[in-house]
Parts: C-alpha cells; structure tokens; sequence
C-alpha cells in the first residue's frame, strides 16, 4: 500500500506532464483573466475578439481562463504564450488589441505589439520583465503566489506548482506536527482581528467530542474589500488545502466553505473545485488513502455584515438571524449546534499550505516579530495602479502608496488613507509612517480589518466618509444591543445635518460622547469599531468639522448642499455645446454672448459639465459656500440678440 | 397547503394574487419537499425560491413556515434581516448601483440619483412595466473599476451620468430591435 505522499506525487506527475505540454505546445496559448474584476472590464468581448480574430486569421492557439493577477488598473490582462517568446503580459486588452495581436504577432510572428505590452514572466534579454516595475519589485507574494497564473477550473494546474503537498506531509507526519507547524509561525487571523490561528485550532482540538466542524469564513462583507473573493477565484484548491489542514490538526470530519451570495463566480468555481478534489481523493473519505476523512460543502451567505463576526456567522447557519451572541463559550469550545467549531478567514487558509510547505521559520522571517507573514490589501481610490497587493507586515503605508501603487492620480495631493473599512480609520498624511501590522494600526485608531484601504486626495470630504460609513453600520447594526442599533442612528443623523449645512459645535461633543458609549455598550466588534471612522476624522481632521458648521462651507467641495457650479465665461468658448449635452437636467443654457451659463433652480450638482468640458477651456468651476458664485452678469440667449448678430 | 393558505386571506388579498404570482406559488409547492423540514434549512429554501423565481411572494413565507413548522414571524424576520432577500419582483433589466466605499467616493451616490431620475423610479422600486428595477448594492468588489454598476448580469465600469443615459438607451435600442424582429418574424409566418 503507497503512502499519502506517493499517491500524490503520482498525481502530481501526471498534472505536470500534462501542464508541460500546455507550456511546451507548439502552438500559441492565450491565458486571458477571467474573475469578476475582469470580466467587469471586458474580459468576455476579450475572449470573443481573440476567437473571431483567430478564426479570421486561421491562427491555431488554445484561450484559458485563468484568475486575477491583481492588478486592476490593467484589467483586462492577457498573458500569450507564443512559442519562440518568454510568456508576455499585456495590459487592458479589449477585442480591438486582441485582433490587432493575433495578426501582428501570433500570425506574422514578428511583431509583440510593445504598446501593450507590460513585461515577460521570465528574464529574457529581449523584453523587459515584471521585475522592473516598482509594483512588481516590491510585493512579495505569498498567498497570491499563483493567483491569476493557473487555471481555477482545472486541479492539475494547481497540483503541478506543488498544491497539496502540504497536505500529503501533514497526513504523513501527524496533526499534531501540522498543528505545532501553525502555532509555530504564530499565523495571526486574517480576518481582522489577528486572533492567532494555531491557538483557535488547539482550544477546538482539546475538546473531546467525535464530531467537529472547520468553517471557511468567505462573508466578505466589507465595502472596499474583494481579496477573498480573488483567492476563492483564482486559486480554490489552495483555500481548500489550508481547510483540510486545519480540519486535520483540529480533528474534523466537516468543513463548511460560507460564502457570500453575492460572489456567484466564487461559489461555482469552489464547488467545481470540491468535485475535482474528490475525484482525485484529496477531500472525501480516506483522503490519499489515510485514515482521515473531510466532507466539504458550500453555504452561500444572504448579505449582512454582522455575518462577519463567528457567533453571527454561526447563528446564520442555525437559521437564525445573524446576530452575534455572548463569548465564552467561544465557538472553538462550543459553535454550530454545540460542536467545536473553528472559523478562519479565507486569507487565514491560503496562507497554511505554505507554512507547511516551507516550514514555520521561513513565515517568521517575512514580516514582523509579532506580525509575521504577509499583508493583502485592496488598494482603491485615487491611487496610480489600484488592485490588489501583498506586502510583507511591518512595510509602511507611505511604501504601500507611494512606491507600490504608484502615488496619487493625476497630480493631485495624498489627503488621507481610510483603512480597515467600516470598522478601520482615517488616517491623515502625518501618520503615513505607520507601520503596517495587527498592533500598530490598532495604536493609532484604525485597523487591519479585512484589508480594505481607501486612498483619498483633496477632494475627498472628510465628514461625508464618517457619515457614509455610520450609515453603513447603521444598516448593517443587527439590533440586538441599544447603542449600536440607536445610538449609530445618531450618529449618523448628526453627521448628515453636518455634512447639510445645519450642524452645531455643541454636536461635534456629542459626537465624541456617542462614540464612545457606542464602544462601551456594544457586544460585537461590528458596535466597539462602528465609531472608529468619526473618531479619527474628529480627532484628525477637526478642520473640516468646524469648515462644514460655522462657514457652511465643505473644504473638499463634495458635500452637495455647501457647493455650487458655475461656468467661467472668460475661458468658456462661444458656440461650443459639450456641457449642454452631457447635463441631465437640461441645467446649462446659452447666455447673450453666446457662451454657457448655469441655472442653479435646475442644476443638482452632479458634477457631469466639469468632465465635458474640453480641457483646452476647463471653464467650469466649483464653490463653496454656494454664494460664492461671483456675478458675471449673465443673460440667457433671447431672439434680439440672435438677430443683432 | 397553498389552497388552505388562500382560503384563509380575505376578499382583496385574495384579488392582489395575479396568475403569474399564483404559478409561481404552485412551483414552490413543488420545491419545498426537496428540502429537510429543518430550521437550518430557512435560508436556503427562500435562496432557492428566490433563484429561481427572483423575489419572495408574501404567501411563499407562510408556505416556507408551514414546511419547517415554524412561525411566519420567524421566517419573516430571516427574509427581512439578510439583504440578499427581496420581496418584489425584479425589473427585465435589473439595475445595481455599487456604493462601496471606492464607488461612493467616486460619485456612486450620483449615479444612483441618475438613475433615478432617468427611470423614475427610487431605489428599491420596480417601474411598472416591469421593465426596470433599481437596486443599491453595497460592493460588488470591482472598487478598482469605480464607480461600478451592474446590469443584469453584465458589471459597467467607470459610469458616469453621460453613461448612465448611454445604458438605459442600449437596453431600448435591444428592446426596440427585437420587438422589430418579432414584428418581420410574425408577418413572414403569416
């Protein structure tokens, strides 16, 4: 009888022999990605374009659709692999650039369209390689290792960068090694809160009861946040690897993979990845011809937050509503109906299978003493190259904006960087410093959270981001404690007659007040970091506050009802009609001297002229307070004028 | 069950029930035996219903009670709780704004109001032909393509109020053209 081991490593051949002759095929092969993120960019008129161009040139070459590389600024990405050629990466290929590629490169050979192209996975002399880009240089992945490069739909791919190896050790050296392994690299949870994992799975297996439950929590509910739907995307079986592991080092025979409804593309990529995981033993009964066994099934989340937090999350697969109940006993002891039940993030699984592969001191030694391993974050906003990116922990924020991701757009200025979503904070340009890791955000008011980071520039108002955010928990406050079910309403109540103009300064201290009754008086971690946004903004950009009660004025020019638009007309230019056409409610109209001028009754303030306005006149401008708007004495168009001329 | 359930609504209840509500009760009478009379069943019977028939019939809750013997209350309140759940049916061409926090800072709010506007209807609301629904929806997870909406199935990037008038007049020109072609389709046959 072969061991776990062997039985794998015949696998393994196998899907590489088989992965070889995709990489060695005589014939173009054109990776394109194809997640949700890509798809939203085009990536299927992608695939149609490269199929009619193909067919038009009578090119034989084979399309894949493999996950998300991360870098969304460039979606959609497409990698070809044409023989005689390093695997090249280009960048926002729509059908037009895939027809033009096929013709110029795949048919004639000779030409690699350089004005799409990024770099070449591989060191070559001839082409420039991902390695010369800042984005490239600095990250240092890990989890996302394959994300983007293999095919999701397809085990062998992930069998023949060496997926489920772990798995196979762990069954061949014991739980208790995989477990001591995890302890080891005091692997933090991803999910927010850096509960140490290796912990969480000890407390479950000491307790002696024959069933358990291992649960892969995939709720991400964070606005802002889409790593865990990408990891469950591009890469299933790694998520389902780090799942079985922590269900043998805990001594499970169930995993639940709780996924959020929202992400239909995740669920059947993972459930067809559970079937294919089966098929070749690695989940099921008598995994790799071992003594364990795991039984894994999908449960699709409806949509609520709170969710996020274990008991919640537990109280939703009852059948009950999300809401979160009092710890101890804590779900490892006692969750799902009363068995011992582990819940990790999805970030939090990926991240095992490499700490087995590699062992406990290669982790420690990326990040920091107490934070070790990496950090994935989605980076959003105003930021050069937006997209997902993993850094080691202890790197600073100014390093993770500014040299990662390229800086702000457009030349404008860094006003502050929110993170940690709902939950996190703002933080202002002075604390750009911060060191990226569990403890330090947590120092300065914000958090890790789930990894969302928000990148914000001038024209970002400060007090609107706190409002949308209470309101935000304040939809998702699950009712059960007072203060966070009434007490988010007022906030956000005062943060909305701020943000209108009709604020006091007696409020900003019952603002201060609130927050921290909220803090006191709330059960989950969805109540004790609601406040979090508005504590930050008040305590780093009082300004702003103070500008929006008593100059009723927004500094950022972006709470609606404190500004107003108006046409310059010394640069408008006369008889140009681009503002006219882009208004939605027919707000422009044309003055005496026909250039353009805006009714203000009409106008609501969407901000559509600004863009239209050809940059060469850049004639629309943006006040506040609204009375700000000088007077230029403008006259709509009457007949007589139009005769005179 | 379903005959007992109409029995017992009055007069004008019983009127509010069209022929496509009442097919749609039947087809769920089909449904629910292929699920366990479990509470912990509750969310994936009602995201079974809805998957296939898109919103939440008020009588399928009481059916969908009786089936695990629970309260309605019970079911009601799961169905009101989760945001996933609706309880009116959706548009030919439902219409999903983001207001993530990228797309929020973006100017998602903006979009949303255009829509509005456009469709005359307020978020959360049907047009009354059926032909538009409007939804907010809080990240889809494209916050690098912000502000980010979704059109049945197919996820708009970068839209802007100019662009929210190019997608309703798209789904006409569709509209328009397949009316068309039913119109040339129906006169061959004759």
């Amino acid at each position: 009888m072969s061991s776990p081991k062997e039985l794998l490593v015949a696998a393994a051949e196998k899907a590489q022999e088989k992965v070889r002759k995709l990489k060695e095929s005589s014939s173009p092969v054109i990776y394109i990605g194809c997640a949700t993120c890509g798809l939203a960019a085009g990536a299927l008129e992608t695939i149609a374009g490269f199929e009619e161009a193909l067919k038009t040139n009578g090119v034989e070459a084979e399309i894949r659709k493999v996950g998300c590389l991360g870098h969304c600024y460039a979606e959609p990405l497409v990698i070809i692999q044409n023989p005689g050629f390093p695997p090249l990466l280009y960048q926002k290929i729509g059908a037009g650039e895939a027809g033009i590629l096929v013709r110029s490169f795949l048919k004639d050979g000779s030409d690699p369209c350089y004005e799409y192209l990024i770099g070449a996975l591989e060191a070559d002399e001839n082409f420039p390689t991902l390695m010369d880009y800042p984005r490239y240089l600095y990250e240092s992945r890990v989890v996302m290792e394959h994300c983007g490069l293999i095919d999701p739909n397809d085990i062998d791919h992930y069998l023949a960068v060496g997926g489920y190896h772990s798995l196979a050790d762990g069954l061949e050296k014991g739980s208790a090694w995989v477990l001591d392994e995890v302890k080891a690299a005091n692997l933090r949870g991803r999910g927010g809160a850096g509960f140490p994992a290796g912990l969480k799975w000890e407390i479950a297996r000491g307790i002696e009861k024959s069933s358990k439950l291992v649960i892969c929590n995939g709720d991400e509910g964070d606005p802002g946040a889409y790593m865990d739907r990408t990891l469950l995307e591009s890469n299933p079986h790694q998520v389902l690897e780090g799942l079985a592991l922590a269900a043998l080092a805990v001594g499970a025979e169930r995993a639940l993979l709780y996924i959020r409804a929202e992400y239909p593309l995740a669920v059947t990529i993972m459930e067809s990845a559970i079937i294919q995981a089966q098929e070749k033993n690695l989940l099921g009964g008598n995994i790799l011809g071992s003594e364990f066994s795991l039984e894994v099934s999908v449960f699709q989340g409806s949509g609520a937050f709170v969710c996020g937090e274990e008991t919640a999350l537990i109280e939703s697969l009852a059948g009950n509503r999300g809401m979160p109940q009092p710890r101890p006993p804590y779900p490892a002891v006692a969750g799902l109906h009363g068995l011992p039940t582990v819940i990790n993030n999805v970030k939090t699984l990926s991240t095992v299978p490499s700490i087995i592969r590699n062992g406990h001191q290669w982790f420690r030694s990326i990040g920091t003493a107490d934070s070790p391993g990496t950090a994935i974050f989605s980076v959003v906003g105003e930021v050069e190259y937006p997209g997902l990116v993993e850094v080691p922990m202890g790197v600073t924020l100014e390093h993770l904006v500014v040299d990662v991701c390229g800086g702000i757009k457009d030349g404008k200025e860094l006003k502050a960087v929110q993170i940690g979503g709902p939950s996190g904070g703002c933080l202002p340009t002075s604390l750009m410093g911060t060191v990226i890791d569990f403890d330090s955000l947590k120092k300065v008011g914000a958090m890790m959270g789930s990894g969302g980071l928000v990148v914000m520039n001038e024209d970002t108002c400060m007090v609107e981001v706190a409002r949308y955010f209470t309101d935000f928990t304040q939809g998702e406050s699950c009712g059960k404690c007072t203060f966070c079910r009434i007490g988010t309403r007022h906030l956000r109540d005062i943060l909305h007659s701020i943000t209108v103009g009709e604020g006091t300064m007696e409020e900003l201290d019952d603002l201060e007040e609130l927050c921290h009754a909220i803090i006191k008086g709330s059960l989950c971690s969805l109540g004790k970091t609601a406040p979090n946004p508005v504590l930050t903004t008040l305590r780093f950009f009082r300004d702003e506050y103070v500008a929006h009660i008593e100059e009723k004025r927004c500094p950022a020019k972006m709470c609606r009802p404190l500004i107003a638009f108006y046409i310059d007309l010394e640069p408008c230019a006369r008889g140009c009609d681009a503002c006219v056409a882009c208004c939605p409610t027919d707000a422009i109209f044309t003055t005496s001297n026909r250039k353009k001028a805006i009714d203000q009754e009409k106008c609501v303030k969407c901000g559509e002229c600004v863009y239209a306005c050809p940059p060469e006149y850049d004639a629309v401008r943006r006040v506040s307070p609204p009375h700000m708007i000088p007077d230029q004495g403008v006259k709509p168009l009457t007949e007589k004028d139009e005769k005179e001329s | 069950m379903l005959d007992k359930l109409l029995a017992a609504l009055n007069e004008t209840e019983r009127a509010a029930i069209d022929d496509e509500e009442y097919n749609i009760l039947r087809s769920v009478v089909e449904l629910l035996p292929t699920f366990a009379k479990e509470v912990s069943q509750l969310i994936p019977i009602l995201q079974g219903i809805q998957r296939k028939h898109g919103y939440l019939p008020r009588l399928s809750l009481d059916m969908v009670a009786a089936h695990v013997e629970t309260s309605i209350g019970k079911v009601y309140g799961i169905a009101t709780f989760y945001n996933q759940f609706r309880f009116n049916p959706p548009g030919r061409n439902p219409i999903k704004v983001c207001l993530g926090t990228a797309c929020h800072v973006k100017g998602g709010e903006i979009i949303l109001e255009n829509f509005e506007r456009r469709l005359q209807i307020k978020e959360g609301e049907t047009s009354d032909d059926r032909e538009y629904s409007l939804e907010r929806v809080a990240c889809i997870g494209c916050c690098a393509l912000a502000p980010a909406v979704v059109v049945g199935e197919k996820v708009e990037a970068y839209v802007t109020p100019s662009k929210v008038e190019g997608i309703i007049t798209e789904i006409e020109v569709h509209r328009e053209m397949a009316a068309r072609e039913l119109e040339k389709n129906e006169a061959a046959n004759e």
